[in-house]
């Protein structure tokens, strides 16, 4: 049900280090923004993260010495988006974080220059007439 | 690919939202038509208490959270759709609005035993002229009316689509995506038309 991915899971390497108490009634005894020291919101940049923005990881974005310094979460993230381009949303159910956490730490990822994300489309500006005849194509031939 | 092209560039999602009354078949139709199991996110109440006014003490509880689920159709390589149900119950409106912002379109879920479940949901998007089909999920059992009918008795505005169908079935969900696209299509265009209309007609 929960399915936390491998690098936030119990004894996976990062072991008791994030310091989780698990209870199966209650769920993670952290609340949920103690994973962000607190912060509610995105970093400075103030980028409001929509759930289809695509996030993609920088390839040259950081070493392994770097990566070791972030927090099991964003290593987490950083792990799903490198294996295939992922949404927020995708990210949100993938790291079973809720949706406000995860924007938060791809904020932090995003000012580091670990990721890339993409803008969705505007409101009120659709997509050409030649994307959406291709989506009505892909819907037919599924 | 050639050298020099940038596919990330183009990398491009789209976002449909299916709304409706509670236990509508929201979920089952998102199911039916995803290449993934429906995914679930969840959006703390917190953070919805920034949004709305009326929260008195909402706001200090951390481990409330509304559910979403949503599925993905791939396109193609930088194309892919996503389908989001939205929260059943009225007063999560606020996440709508996030939804919705973007958004290509709506399903609206009708069943025709509680017609009035889906009003609120015909209202949100009429007013914010968000483009949105009635589906109507036939369950067994349901006496089954006409397209026709339920458009009636929705007060629809004239074009609004309405599709019957079973939201178990693939092929029935995806024909109901693919009138909404349509649909969607020939809105933007005439809206555009509309906008040069009214420009020219102003010289």
């Amino acid at each position: 049900m929960t399915g936390f991915s491998s690098e936030t899971a119990r004894g996976a390497g990062a072991g008791p280090v994030d310091g989780r108490w698990f209870d199966a009634e209650a769920g993670p005894l952290v609340r949920p923004y103690a994973m962000t020291g607190g912060r509610t919101k995105p970093g400075p940049s103030g980028v409001r993260f929509d759930l289809i923005a695509l996030v993609v990881v920088e390839p040259d974005g950081l070493d392994a010495a770097a990566e070791s310094l972030l927090g099991p979460e964003h290593r987490a993230l950083l792990a799903l988006c490198r294996s295939e381009t992922q949404s927020v949303a995708e990210l949100s159910a993938d790291a079973d974080l809720p949706v406000g956490v995860v924007r938060v730490l791809l904020g932090d990822l995003l000012e580091a220059g670990h990721v890339r994300v993409s803008r969705p489309v505007p409101p009120a500006q659709l997509p050409d007439e030649r994307i959406l005849r291709e989506v009505i194509e892909g819907l037919r031939a599924l | 690919m050639a050298a020099g092209e940038e596919p990330e560039q183009t990398a491009l999602a789209l976002k449909i939202l299916v709304a409706g009354g509670f236990g509508v078949g929201k979920t089952t139709l998102v199911g039916a038509v995803s290449e993934i199991r429906p995914l679930r996110t969840e959006e703390l109440l917190s953070e919805a208490g920034e949004l709305v006014d009326d929260t008195g003490g909402v706001d200090q509880k951390t481990t409330t959270t509304v559910a979403m689920d949503f599925g993905r159709i791939t396109i193609r390589s930088g194309l892919s759709l996503y389908l989001f149900g939205t929260p059943g119950q009225d007063r999560f409106w606020f996440l709508w609005d996030e939804l919705s912002q973007g958004s290509l379109g709506a399903v609206v879920l009708a069943d025709t035993r509680r017609l009035e479940d889906c009003f609120p949901a015909v209202d949100y998007f009429e007013h914010r002229h968000i483009p949105f089909v009635v589906a109507v999920n036939c369950f067994a059992g349901a006496r089954t009316y006409g397209a026709h009918e339920v458009s009636q008795a929705l007060d629809l505005e004239r074009g609004t689509p309405v599709v019957l169908c079973d939201a178990r079935d693939k092929d029935s969900g995806k024909e109901v995506l693919i009138r909404l696209v349509e649909y969607a299509g020939r809105v933007h265009t005439a809206r555009l038309l509309d906008a040069v209309e009214s420009r020219t007609g102003t010289v």
